[in-house]
């Protein structure tokens, strides 16, 4: 392989560099031949890779919302190198095998790294444990362990989950949402907005009784809890005192979640159904501020792709969830990178770094240095654009972010050194 | 105007060209011949995703009357489980020419997404809510004032709006579209409402609402002079929102002895079906000052002016001396009934 070398780029929004890729690694510029392929980079940033801890792909059982491919490409158009896959497939991924396939699925297909994320219970359904050791020394080699869509109520069951991965170095994602006070019908948050449109309520506390208990049981258990899509200020406070406690826990929030209000609701639009829901203003502010000061480790998109006739009900009977991995970026340059609260530094970490080290990704997330896999996204800070649902690479439309004016960032990703997309090219 | 979805769209002059409309509408209620011909040739259908045989009847009779052709569409069971979006189903209605939707639907907001999606398909079909979830059910609220306009109008026949009335409504606000849309109504219409329920009862955000809340009958029922007991749904009762039935009557029944607090000719409302017993008692529900018979009765008067408001413009087929004479800009259809043997 010849080779490419990418010029001007400014590393982590610092310092110009070169970046000169060659057989899928980082190389010495000062080793490539003068007439090798050359990308002008002047003016864009280089990030590493950007990895995604929340995906959902819909392959294998619905296709027909999304696959590995056109999940793994919209992925490549917002600058991931990897995704985690979760494991609410049919079949879900509660088995070696299971896990294997998505692996497999993505080896193939992807158009970046496909990481499988096992089931917690078998099916999904709270009561027995998945096949968890099989899935972690397994090819797949699962470390990241999730009922995501539904929550390990059981606290038994969450506990034998959290001592039972250590023994890999696993991690339990929770779906944070206690049945019992949100429940399937739960679509709104609870407050005046759900009380005016006579939906029912999804109350913060439901979240945060439910982060306080796993935080306790990740304390009596040594183990590592991981906190899904964090949407209220009350949780964010019970992740400050786990980690001021040295409590193993790390955090996610989504994109929507950091801009997007219960205002969005009232339209009884299920574009913006989504679980958790969207939250009023003050906990938009809350998350903004856990994310800035660290105690939530990780951007994470729960890309949901929908088939429209499984959104067009009415607005507690549609499927909850909105597309997020081709925008994740522009939202969090929108909400944190240009009000000051974020370094370009800060992105990396909270959107590669931090997120391939909470998934044990032994490539991903890497420093943009000599020897390294060469998994990076080129960045235009100022670029901006409509977004339109028309033209994503997702096969599915739940996009809350259409005809909304968003930056545009990503000019360029590459995965092991092959560019997976590129602005303009065909 | 072009739909009825919301209590809350409806201004204090439209509320009053709707009500005074259903006026002329109950006079025909009277007559031997009750068919009007003033929506002759429109289409309503009646698209009900939930059961409510009182609802549905008040409509189909209130279209007869003014002469559409009124269809009922029951599409209950979800649609989710069959396959057919929502907005499958309405759009496959509405595409085969009807002039209006009057939709129930157990989810709230479902009359709304219908509008939207038609406004997308440029099709130009008239929504009426007929109840969705636990939302709104603007029809309800309009023939309950019209109700208690009438009733207030005995001792004061000049009443134009319920300015410093105060009216109780008590029960499952929580879960009532009657309630929500009753608020909205009573409050344009100037009325000091007081919401009264346990706790458990109380919507969230109430206290954003331009009402009093109180947890208190006894205290609330002196002062009123009107109060709506709002019926306790079956499945409230096991979902631990009060201990007991018993419980809930002793605290926010309108009881026999809770009667005699409530000031003379203070009008008792329901907008049924009731449960006797338990949030209204057989005294109360037949007391000389029940209006619960009433509101039946307004129910299709309601329900003819609005589906007239909506459906019949300029080009309504009006009966000759139907037009003029009558409120600027309004056209009453009342002049004339169709003979018998005349009509569809």
């Amino acid at each position: 392989m010849s080779g490419v070398l990418v010029t001007g780029a400014a590393l982590l929004g610092g310092d110009q560099a070169d970046l000169y890729v060659v057989d899928g690694r980082f190389a010495d510029p000062s080793s490539a031949d003068a007439d090798v392929e050359r990308v002008d980079a002047a003016g864009l940033i280089a990030l590493p890779g950007l990895v995604d801890l929340h995906t959902h792909l819909r392959e294998p059982g619905r296709e027909d919302a999304e696959t590995v491919e056109t999940g793994t490409l919209a992925a490549a158009r917002g600058g991931y190198t990897a995704v985690l896959a979760m494991a609410n497939t049919k079949p879900v991924t509660d088995t070696g095998e299971a896990a294997e396939h998505v692996l497999e699925l993505g080896r193939r297909h992807g158009a970046c790294q496909v990481v499988p994320i096992g089931a917690v219970s078998k099916g999904l359904a709270g009561a027995e444990l998945a096949e968890l050791g099989l899935m972690a020394r397994g090819a797949a080699g699962v470390r990241v362990f999730s009922d995501d869509g539904s929550c390990v109520a059981d606290a038994r069951l969450m506990r034998r989950a959290l001592e039972y991965v250590r023994a890999f170095d696993g991690c339990i994602a929770q779906h944070a949402q206690d049945p019992a006070l949100a429940g399937p019908d739960a679509c709104c948050h609870e407050g005046e907005i759900s009380g005016r449109l006579g939906l029912p309520g999804w109350p913060s506390a439901a979240e945060a009784t439910i982060v306080a208990r796993d935080v306790a049981l990740a304390e009596l258990t040594g183990s590592r809890v991981h906190v899904c899509h964090v949407s209220t200020a009350e949780t964010v406070d019970v992740l400050r005192w786990a980690k001021g406690r040295g409590i193993d826990v790390t955090a996610e929030v989504t994109p929507h979640h950091l801009l997007l209000t219960t205002d969005e609701v009232t339209s009884y639009d299920p574009t913006y159904k989504v679980n958790p829901p969207l939250r009023p203003s003050e906990h938009v502010e809350a998350v903004r501020e856990a994310l800035a000061d660290g105690t939530i480790d990780a951007v994470a998109t729960d890309h949901a792709p929908h088939a429209r006739h499984d959104k067009e009900h009415a607005f507690v009977d549609a499927r909850p969830g909105m597309l997020g991995l081709e925008t994740a970026l522009a939202v969090v340059i929108e909400v944190m990178v240009r009000p000051g609260r974020l370094s370009w530094a800060r992105v990396a970490e909270v959107m590669s770094i931090t997120p391939g080290r909470i998934a044990r990704l032994a490539g991903q997330g890497r420093p943009l240095s000599v020897g390294e896999p060469a998994n990076f996204v080129l960045v235009d800070p100022t670029a901006r654009a409509v977004v339109d649902r028309e033209t994503s690479a997702s096969l599915s439309r739940n996009n809350p972010w259409h005809g909304r004016e968003l930056p545009d960032p990503v000019a360029a990703t590459y995965w092991n050194g092959r560019a997976t997309y590129r602005r303009g090219a065909a | 105007m072009r739909h009825l979805l919301s209590a809350a769209d409806l201004d204090l002059g439209e509320i009053g060209v709707i009500l005074d409309l259903a006026e002329e509408m109950a006079q025909v209620l009277h007559r031997p011949v009750k068919k009007l011909p003033a929506l002759r040739g429109r289409t309503a259908v009646n698209l009900f995703f939930e059961d409510s045989t009182r609802t549905r009847s008040s409509f189909e009779i209130a279209g007869k009357w003014l002469s559409a052709d009124v269809i009922n569409i029951s599409a209950k069971g979800s649609s989710v489980s069959k396959g057919e979006s929502l907005r499958d189903t309405v759009l496959t209605v509405a595409a085969m020419g009807v002039d209006a939707l009057i939709i129930r639907h157990a989810a709230s907001g479902a009359p709304w997404q219908a509008a939207n999606w038609l406004a997308e398909q440029d099709l130009d079909v008239h929504v009426l809510n007929a109840g969705d979830g636990t939302h709104e059910h603007p029809t309800q609220a309009l023939l309950d004032s019209f109700t208690l306009r009438r009733h207030f109008r005995t001792a004061d026949p000049d009443l134009s709006d319920f300015g410093g009335r105060r009216i109780a409504i008590v029960g499952d606000v929580t879960h009532s579209r009657v309630a929500r849309s009753n608020v909205a109504l009573l409050t344009t219409l100037g009325a000091d409402v007081t919401i009264v329920a346990p706790p458990t009862l109380l919507p969230s955000g109430v206290s954003t609402w331009p009402v009093t809340v109180s947890s208190d009958l006894d205290a609330v029922l002196p002062e009123m002079d009107a109060v709506m007991m709002l019926r306790v749904q079956r499945e409230r009762m096991s979902g631990g929102y009060f201990p007991t039935p018993r419980e809930y009557t002793v605290g926010y029944g309108l009881t026999r002895a809770r009667l005699g607090l409530l000031r003379s000719g203070a009008a008792i409302c329901h907008p049924g079906p009731m449960n006797r017993g338990l949030e209204i008692s057989a005294d109360a529900a037949d007391a000389a000052n029940s209006l619960i018979l009433d509101q039946v009765a307004a129910g299709v008067a309601v329900r003819m002016s609005v589906l007239y408001e909506l459906l019949g413009g300029d080009d309504a087929d009006l009966p000759v001396g139907g037009r003029g004479g009558q409120t600027a800009g309004h056209h009453l259809p009342v002049g004339q009934s169709v003979p018998e043997g005349v009509g569809v």
